[in-house]
């Protein structure tokens, strides 16, 4: 599944959700449902944003794995996995297991679908050479 | 007389009941930002430390372009 395709099925299922972005640990965005660029850049480069200051209030070693901004106007939510991240807004008050479970499951979806390293080509056997 | 009365009274403690628990439901929830680690522990920061003013900044710069 592609990140469109993902993105797609993402806001099919959950209503809460008014906008998401995927995105690297770059913060390059793969993929939105915003139509404008600018817009999906923001909001990624701000969940990358939250990530970093969350990370740094921790002292141990444990990495941020997701997080929700709960505020009067909305929720941000971000979920990392690996090198790919997905960040959701949403309204007020939302039911937070639900859309991480459905962000959780929208980005497994891509994971799945990524590029893997192209295996060598098995090299062609030797015909047995007839010498009779 | 008396009926009237206990209509009023009635009406008057309805009114207050509601409104009471109208505040309590929209003012006891405050913003805050809730971090889950890989280790499976959970940070919650709450409205008015350092650290959810810094992170809801950003939450709120975020939700301002999204919503439109």
């Amino acid at each position: 599944m592609d990140a469109a395709q993902a993105l797609a099925d993402l806001t099919e299922i959950s209503s809460q959700i008014e906008s998401a972005v995927l995105f690297d640990e770059q913060g390059a965005v793969l993929g939105a449902t915003l139509a404008d660029g600018s817009a999906a850049q923001a909001l990624a480069r701000g969940a990358a944003e939250l990530l970093a200051e969350a990370a740094a209030f921790r002292s141990s070693d444990a990495a941020v794995t997701q997080l929700e901004a709960s505020t009067h106007e909305g929720s941000v939510f971000v979920v990392r996995d690996g090198s790919r991240r997905i960040a959701a807004t949403t309204g007020p008050s939302p039911t937070v297991g639900l859309v991480f479970y459905d962000l959780k499951s929208a980005l497994r979806g891509t994971e799945e679908s990524a590029p893997a390293t192209p295996k060598p080509r098995p090299r062609k056997k030797k015909e047995p050479v007839d010498e009779a | 007389m008396r009926r009237k009365f206990l209509g009023l009274l009635g009406f008057g403690s309805g009114v207050f009941a509601g409104s009471v628990l109208y505040r309590r439901s929209n003012g006891r929830r405050r913003d805050r930002v809730d971090v889950y680690f890989d280790d499976g522990s959970m940070v919650s920061f709450v409205e008015g430390s350092p650290e959810a003013e810094k992170l809801l900044r950003v939450a709120r710069d975020v939700l301002g372009p999204a919503a439109l």
